[in-house]
Parts: C-alpha cells; structure tokens; sequence
C-alpha cells in the first residue's frame, strides 16, 4: 500500500490513479499531518511525500514519521534544488524523485526501495558488539534490535558481505538503491551517516562503516 | 602603437611639455633681453660719457680749422682711445680711423648729434662713437672725434647669462614631463580601470562593480558605473527570476498530465479513431513540454549558480560506454572508447554532456555518428551537412535553431546550452566546428 502525501489534487488523483493502475493500493492525504496520522493508522509500505506542503513541510513530515516507522520514503521535490535534496535526505528520506516525474521513474524507485529487503538463507554474523542475522532481517547491538529502515538495512548487509573491501559509491548505489546508471551518490552518503547514528559506539569516529576518501565506504569493526 | 602616439599619458606630456618650454623661454628670453640691453648700455655710457665730457671741454680752445698738431694734440687730450679727423687729416695718434664705416662717416657730416653704433661684424662686439663738433650756430665744423671700444666683458657677461637661463629651462624639462607623467597616472588608472570594468561587465560579468576613490569626476564615473551595473544585474536577476517562476508554476500541473499519459498511451488503442489520436498527441506533448520545463529549470539553475559539482574519478571511456548504453544508441554509434583515461568529473553531468552531444549529432547530423575518448577529451563527430558558418558562433545559445526552417525542434531547444554550461562548471569547455572532411565535430574538453 502506498500512502500519497500531495497538496496537489490534480497531482494527487493523477499519481494515485498511475499508481493504482501499476497495482498498488494508495491512500492519500493532503497535508503533512494527516499523513502522519494515516501513517499510523494504515501502515503502509512505502511513502510518497511531496516537499512543498502547507502547514508542516515535507522535511519535517519525513522527520515525524521517521520516528514512528522505519517506512520508506521517498520524496517528491518541487525544484530538484540541490539544497532541496540534501535535506530531504537527512531529514530521512531513502530516494528522491523530482517533479515533474515520470510515473514510469517513480514506479521503478517505489519498486526497488520495496524490494530492498530479502532475507537469505544464512547464518547470523557477529562484527564487533553488532549481530547481523541475514535470515531474520534484523540487526542487534549489545544485543539490544536497531530500527533500521529497509534502506539502511539494505545497505547495511551489502556492505558487511565483503568486509575489509572498498565499495564504490556507484556500486553501492547498484546494489541498494538499484539505480542502473547517473546515481545520486548523496543517497549513499545520507543513508551512511543515518546508519552510522544508529550502529555506531561514537558516531563521529565510525568503527564499522569508513569512508574511503575519493572512492566510497568499507565495512569491516575495528 | 596608436595608444601609444594617440594615449591621454602621451598628449599630456606633450601639453605639459609645450607649456614649460614655451614658460622658461619665455621667462629666461624676457630677463634675458632685459638683462642684455642694461648691461650693454651700462658698458656703453661708461666708455662713452666721459668720452663726450673730455671733447666738449677742448672743444672750446680749439681754432677751426685746426692744423695738424690741433689734431695731435686733441686726440693726445683724449688719452689715445680715440682718433680726430678734418676734411682728409687726422690725428697721429689714436686707432686707424678706416674702422669707422663707410655709411656712418657719411651721416656724421651732417648730423648734429652724436652718432653711435652696436656692431658684431669682428670676433668681439664693439661700439664706434662719432662726435661731431658744432660751432656756436649748430653748423658742423667738419671736426670729428672717431672713437671705438671693444665690449668683450659685456658679452661674457651676457653669455653666461643665457647660459644659465637655458640650465633652468633643460632643468625644469623633466620636472615638467615628470609631473606630467604624474597627473597622467592619476588620471589614467581610474579609467584604466573603469575600462576593465567595463570589458568584464560586457563579457557578461555582471557583478562587476569598481572602487570609488576620491570625490572627482573620475569617482563620479565610477559611481555612475556601478550603479548602471547593479541595475542591469538586477533586471538581469529579475528576469531570470521570472523564468524559474513560470518553470516551477508549470511544474504542478505538469506531474498530474505527466502522471496519466500512460493511462491515455495505454488505452488509446481501445478509443475512438479521434480521440485515440487526440489522446496520443496530448500524451506526446505533454511529454515535451515536461522535457522543456525540465530544461528551462535546469538552466535557470546553472543561471542562479545553485548548481554544484560532486566530483569524482571516473574511467571516461567506461562513462561513455554507460550513456551510449543506458539510451539505447550503442548500435546506431561507431564508439572509439579507450579505457584507462581517468578523469575527475561529476558523474550526472558528464552523462548530460555526453548525452545532448550524441543526440543532437544523431538528430540533426548524419550517419555515421562518431564518438571519440582521447585524454581528457569526448569528440562527437557526424557525416551530416555541418554547421553553416554564421550558426557556429550561436550553436550553444539558448533555442538556437540553426535550421530556420524547422519550426521546432524535437529537443528543447536548450540541450547544448545545458551541454555547455555543465562543461563550464566543471572548469572545461564544448568547441563546435566543422570537419574539413564535411560534418559536425563537437568537442568536449575536461580540465586534467
């Protein structure tokens, strides 16, 4: 089910309608706070939030939700502002897609932050005070469960398959976010510094995700 | 060469120069002339006064006509500095009277007054004096007393005098050029550099602006200049403002229409013939408008400058391949992609580049469409008609239209001006020319 936070009642009826048509549910809301409220009520699996909202704005709708669901999100920005996206980002945001968007593009970013988390057949791995359980898709830090969103979880398992090796923020993007080509490698950026708030002892001196300065990130504990 | 001759600095001096020259020599010539006729008459008054005092007091013992020893005894009164004749006899002592001149022994026999003259005809200046003695009626007695004296003391005097009027006026010479030179600069680097100003501001640097120093006209200027500057920045400002305005306000109502032309795509087929076809054209069009929309904001980004550049190390052969590949064209594009050839780029922006380039080639060029990586260069090259020579300057101005026959574009209008400012921002540039073998050769240079 996918929850359409619009002003727009023409853009609202005509995502909802291409969305509906690609098969999925859509509930609309048309400001920030009743999509918070439907958020709780409905628990949707992804969220689709334009920025330029009337009363609370889309940054601090994303906040909001943030902090009651790990949902996907992913935002609609009116300017395709540079400023726009970065803080679209760190206000939580897994992906962005400006506007005018093309239902084709917004299908396909709805369609690969979904299917972001697949759990695999294997055993549960122990980095540092971090338990990684491949199998039941969930993350313990001293023993305690980090909410991590899909994202996030996502990239967190990518970049534990390999420890010790570099990846590419561009190989990265292709394996998390599955943008074939032209990735915005900010989403990789955003998304590190979210996951390292939540996984790391001290978030400003990262012991499991290091940046790899010019090239892209390595996972691997101290 | 001509501002050197024609320059403000040049003319200056030249005028600062004349009025000097003309000052001193004026000055000194003046003093000098002054200078000359006092001296010289001085010299001449003190040989001549007691000179004419001695021959009035003989005069009177002397019997006319006067013998020979009369003569003698006249000239012998007159201490030898000067010769007396009568009618052809003359005086044993004093000089040989030949020295007086032929015109003036003439006007002496019938002058009254004493008759004196300046000449310069010898080495030295010398002054000949002739007195005529007069009876008691005033008519001449045919007595003359010849004198000469040379004023060599007086010349000296004279010429060192004008040899120190031509020092001062050599020596205020460079004064004057100097203070020239002086005035000059003041003058000159203002509006030196109010014409650097002015060249920037017509290269499209709007924001240039000059500090005003001082409170002349020059500083008036440069007030006027900055202040026509902020107005052309401001409504420069003002109309690019607009055109991101109009961009966004076309933005909403663009993603719902956008949002259904695959719902009107997909059921044309099961509409009436008219309004299938209607409803494809909506679709169609709508999808270029979104695509110019797209564009015109694009373009009013890099135009407010909130464009940024995220800059990493890319294989540019390999990011070649990836554009030609994620658009379909491998297949309709002889690709020379050498890998190996790092460059440091942002990676979008080179796709946007690279993107418009072999479009536009593919669009408006002719096969074959040819795509080069070298060190640092992308080369685009078709074997269409070219570009005529009166488009190539205006090819990345924005909805140039080469053609203009074609009434619009399939394109934006805007993909080589957004081609060319993402090569900017990086520091690079796009050349547009015409191969000598006929077709199209757009190159992309990326700074190493």
């Amino acid at each position: 089910m996918v929850l359409l936070v619009e002003d727009d009642p023409s853009v609202r009826e005509g995502l909802g309608l291409a969305l509906r048509r690609q098969g999925h549910e859509v509930r609309a809301a048309p400001t920030g706070e009743e999509g918070v409220e439907r958020l709780r009520e409905s628990r949707p699996d992804i969220v689709v939030l334009d920025i330029m909202l009337p009363g609370i704005d889309g940054f601090e709708t994303c906040r909001r939700m943030r902090s009651h669901a790990e949902v996907p999100i992913i935002m609609l920005t009116a300017r395709g502002d540079d400023f726009d996206v970065v803080a679209g980002l760190e206000a939580g945001a897994d992906d962005y897609v400006v506007k005018p968007v093309e239902p084709r593009v917004l299908e396909a970013r709805i369609r690969a932050v979904l299917r972001r988390t697949v759990s695999e057949p294997s055993s549960v791995e122990r980095h540092g005070s971090l338990l990684i359980d491949r199998a039941g898709l969930q993350v313990l830090k001293n023993d305690v469960k980090v909410a991590l969103t899909p994202t996030e979880l996502k990239l967190l398992l990518e970049l534990s398959r390999t420890p010790g090796r570099v990846l590419t923020r561009q190989q990265i993007l292709e394996a998390v976010w599955e943008h074939d080509y032209l990735g915005d490698s900010r989403l990789v950026d955003a998304c590190v510094q979210r996951l390292r708030a939540k996984i790391e002892d001290v978030p400003g001196e990262p012991g499991y995700v290091h940046t790899v300065r010019g090239f892209g990130y390595r996972f691997g504990p101290r | 060469m001509r501002s050197l001759l024609r320059g403000l600095r040049p003319r200056l001096m030249a005028a600062f120069l004349l009025l000097t020259v003309l000052g001193a020599v004026g000055a000194a010539g003046a003093s000098y002339a002054t200078a000359r006729t006092l001296l010289l008459e001085d010299a001449q008054d003190s040989f001549m006064n007691p000179l004419v005092q001695n021959v009035r007091e003989y005069a009177q013992r002397l019997t006319v006509p006067p013998s020979q020893r009369d003569l003698d005894d006249f000239a012998a009164f007159l201490r030898g500095s000067s010769v007396v004749t009568f009618e052809g006899m003359r005086s044993g002592n004093g000089p040989d009277p030949s020295f007086v001149p032929a015109e003036m022994r003439e006007m002496l026999e019938s002058s009254r007054t004493i008759l004196w003259q300046r000449r310069t005809d010898m080495i030295n200046p010398y002054v000949v004096v002739g007195i005529p003695l007069l009876r008691a009626d005033g008519t001449p007695t045919g007595v003359e007393v010849w004198a000469v004296t040379e004023l060599t003391a007086t010349q000296t005097a004279i010429n060192s005098f004008s040899t120190a009027a031509w020092v001062g006026v050599s020596l205020v010479v460079p004064l004057a050029l100097g203070l020239a030179l002086f005035t000059a600069r003041g003058v000159l680097r203002p509006v030196r550099r109010l014409g650097a100003a002015a060249r920037a501001l017509g290269s499209g640097r709007l924001d240039t602006r000059v500090d005003v120093r001082g409170s002349d006209e020059l500083a008036d200027l440069a007030r006027t200049f900055n202040a026509a500057a902020e107005q052309l920045e401001a409504s420069q400002a003002a109309s690019r403002r607009f055109v991101a305005d109009v961009s966004h306000e076309l933005r909403t109502p663009l993603t719902a229409m956008n949002a259904v032309t695959g719902v009107l795509d997909e059921d044309a087929g099961t509409l009436p013939p008219d309004t299938a076809v209607a409803a494809r054209l909506v679709s169609a069009e709508t999808r270029k408008l979104t695509r110019l929309v797209n564009d015109l904001m694009e373009i009013s980004r890099f135009d407010e400058g909130r464009n940024l550049l995220e800059l990493d190390d890319w294989d540019l052969g390999t990011a070649v391949r990836d554009t030609l590949a994620a658009r379909g064209w491998t297949g309709s594009v002889e690709a020379s992609l050498p890998e190996g050839v790092v460059v440091r780029v942002d990676r979008r922006r080179l796709d946007v580049i690279v993107a418009n380039l072999v479009g536009n080639a593919l669009k408006h060029g002719g096969v074959p469409v040819r795509v080069t990586v070298r060190p640092g260069v992308v080369e685009v090259a078709d074997h269409g008609p070219g570009i005529p020579a009166d488009a190539l300057p205006h090819i990345f101005d924005r909805f140039y239209k080469a053609d203009t026959a074609r009434s619009r574009s399939e394109g934006s209008g805007l993909g080589l001006a957004i081609a060319w400012e993402n090569a900017r921002l990086h520091g690079g540039s796009i050349e547009a020319a015409n191969a000598p073998g006929g077709g199209a050769v757009f190159r992309l240079r990326l700074p190493s």
